[in-house]
């Protein structure tokens, strides 16, 4: 059993790291007021960015090229994710309705830009982010196999975003201001914050973090752009109300969710996982969640003014 | 003077045409002639008999979807289970049609019944976590979507392996939307009697939503739940029976696929008719009539797009990227709205 943990550890985490930046994103989004659904979209934005930039700047730049894809990728998301700010902040749009249509946009748009650029709608990469051992800490008995052992870079950056994005959000007036909008932006506007430019900055904030997920798929466990990134966007979001709107919470709901997923796929490698059959495995996490918002729905602590438009006027 | 004009239809005329500007442009930047793409995306869509008879059998399934989340959308619900509701749909009548043996008429309405069923237990499902315990149907609707999906991936190869590892075998011809004297009026195309299903089922919505006090109900639960909930109607048993109606709709769209347009079911493959059924509700206004219309035209962008790529270079995905910019136009219609009531201001005022 512990032999298979300890196999199967990288694979999880590697798995849940883009899960666990979406999300991230879409917890700046909500807690600002605007439901992002368009995280999918986003997420393929942000790989098609990084494969992209990576396969125009590999020759010039060799193995840097990647890390500066990830730049790229955050800029092109948080610039796509003004599309829409833009609807549902300026516009008053229905919020739900604009994140779909960025899901329809990012998903078919992607592809006909990659098939103009290079002829066939996927874009392979050369070379990925490499896998290191952590130096010393990979020798630590128990906690060293498991968290030091073939780790990629992109996860201590995703979990640096993370410290930072959760002090951002408790510890900074910005932070308090947009938790004030999500909350009770009539209030806020009464504090004389400015609900509409809270909302864009947080939205654009989600984009860039999307993007950063969509591109690190692509650079750790992918390796290929085909113009979607298999409903994990639409899954940051099950985890961010499965980790009710809290940084440490999504940390814990996509780690099950990593754990879940490379169960699945590792029951095929390992016999005493094979009782189980497949589909059980599959669709595990799924099921879980939604016993899990079942079980949440007392409690829940959904940002009261989620999803909707902010009216100066209203009451 | 006093204009009267149709706002609704106006704006959704308005997003389309934006949307086809767009796919212009789009085909300006990647270097290829727009002219030359649209006289060929709407040349394979309309050119003769069996193209026609395409586009209407790839309409089909669509008009079902779209009436699908127009209905839900006017109880205030918005059913983005629609992939998931399609594929249960297709699956079991699939199953259906290659499992039971009577004759074509009563195979094909068991067929069209226990798709209906699926479609309904997988949209009542979300329809009760909302009405109970206040789950978001978005979410729920979405993890649906992916059970359906893992379903089908593991079931269809374990028991209806066709010729190939990803789709199931090919439905025997009574089992078969596709119906002789069809095919042969449309010289050959896919269509098929699921489009008057789907007609019916139109009608069916349209008398529901207009004339009945269900729909009524229905529609009151949508403007307004706690007015609703004070004028005695129950808000939760309207909130589950609307998402049962509207899955049943998209479980019947299922079926018009699966075993009309198409005669196997894949796996690994979300129907992109589902949430593509978002966009054609969203253009037709949610209305029972502007969903149909709505479809034929994604039909044809569709069911043309393949030939256009086939006479020029320009890559397919184009027609995709139409329908989403004429959804997002569609979703920033307060802008358009705008225009429109400032141009009618200028013209009553000139015309005064």
């Amino acid at each position: 059993m512990w032999q298979i943990i300890v196999h199967i550890f990288p694979y999880a985490i590697a798995f849940a790291m883009p899960l666990l930046i979406t999300s991230l994103g879409g917890l700046f989004s909500e807690r600002s007021g605007v439901v992002n659904i368009g995280l999918e979209g986003l997420m393929v934005v942000g790989a098609f960015a990084s494969a992209a930039s990576t396969v125009a700047l590999y020759p010039s730049m060799g193995a840097g090229a990647v890390w500066v894809s990830l730049l790229v990728a955050m800029a092109i998301g948080a610039l796509f994710s003004v599309l829409h700010a833009f609807a549902s902040v300026s516009l008053n749009a229905n919020q739900v309705i604009s994140g779909t249509a960025i899901n329809m946009i990012a998903g078919a748009l992607t592809v006909f830009l990659a098939r103009t650029f290079t002829g066939s709608g996927n874009i392979q990469l050369t070379q990925g982010a490499p896998r290191f051992d952590v130096p010393m800490l990979v020798d630590v008995p128990v906690l060293g196999p498991l968290f030091f052992h073939q780790t990629y870079g992109t996860t201590w950056l995703i979990l640096l975003i993370l410290a930072l994005g959760t002090f951002v959000l408790y510890k900074t007036p910005f932070g308090l201001r947009l938790r004030a909008c999500g909350e009770h932006p009539h209030a806020a506007d009464a504090a004389g914050i400015n609900v509409f430019r809270i909302r864009y900055a947080a939205v654009m904030i989600s984009g860039a973090l999307a993007g950063l997920g969509g591109a690190t798929i692509l650079v750790t466990y992918s390796g290929e752009f085909n113009g979607s990134v298999a409903g994990m966007g639409f899954l940051a979001l099950a985890a961010l109300i499965f980790g009710q709107w809290k940084p440490l919470g999504i940390l814990g709901a996509t780690f099950f969710f990593g754990f879940a997923a490379t169960l699945a796929n590792a029951s095929q490698a390992e016999p005493s996982l094979q009782v189980i059959p497949e589909v059980i495995l599959k669709i595990f996490p799924y099921v879980v969640t939604l016993l899990a918002l079942v079980l949440f729905s007392k409690s829940t602590q959904a940002p009261r003014a989620s999803g909707e438009p902010f009216e100066k006027g209203k009451r | 003077m006093k204009l009267h004009i149709n706002t609704e239809l106006l704006v959704g005329i308005v997003a389309v045409v934006l949307g086809l500007i767009a796919g212009a442009v789009l085909m300006l930047v990647g270097g290829y002639d727009p002219v030359e793409g649209y006289r060929f995306l709407f040349a394979g869509g309309l050119m003769n008999l069996e193209r026609i008879g395409n586009t209407l059998a790839m309409a089909t399934p669509l008009i079902l979807t779209g009436l699908s989340v127009a209905f839900a959308f006017r109880t205030g619900l918005f059913n983005i289970g629609t992939p998931g509701q399609v594929l249960v749909g297709g699956l079991l009548a699939t199953i259906v049609g290659l499992t039971v043996n009577i004759p074509k008429p009563l195979l094909l309405s068991l067929m069209t019944l226990t798709a209906i069923a699926g479609g309904a237990i997988w949209g009542i499902i979300p329809g009760l976590l909302k009405a109970r315990f206040n789950v978001h149907e978005v979410v729920s609707g979405i993890m649906m979507n992916w059970i359906a999906y893992w379903i089908t991936y593991y079931l269809v190869p374990s028991h209806f392996k066709g010729s190939y590892e990803t789709e199931s075998r090919q439905i025997p011809e009574a089992a078969s939307l596709k119906v002789a004297w069809l095919t042969d009026l449309f010289a050959g195309s896919y269509i098929n009697i699921g489009l008057f299903l789907s007609l019916v089922a139109v009608v069916i919505v349209a008398v529901i939503l207009n004339r009945t006090v269900l729909g009524y109900q229905l529609k009151a639960v949508g403007f307004n739940r706690h007015a609703a909930e004070y004028a005695g109607i129950s808000v939760n048993k309207n909130i589950v029976l609307s998402m049962m109606i509207a899955g049943g709709l998209s479980g019947l769209g299922g079926a018009a696929l699966y075993t009309g347009y198409a005669s196997s079911i894949q796996i690994g493959v979300m129907p992109s008719q589902g949430f593509d059924g978002i966009a054609v509700a969203l253009l037709g206004a949610t209305t029972p009539i502007g969903v149909v219309g709505a479809a034929v035209f994604f039909g044809l962008l569709q069911s043309g797009k393949g030939f256009m790529s086939a006479m020029t270079d320009i890559p397919p995905e184009i027609g995709d990227t139409i329908i989403a910019c004429i959804i997002y136009f569609a979703a920033t219609s307060v802008l358009i709205r705008k225009l429109i009531d400032d141009f009618k201001r200028r013209v009553a005022k000139g015309g005064k």
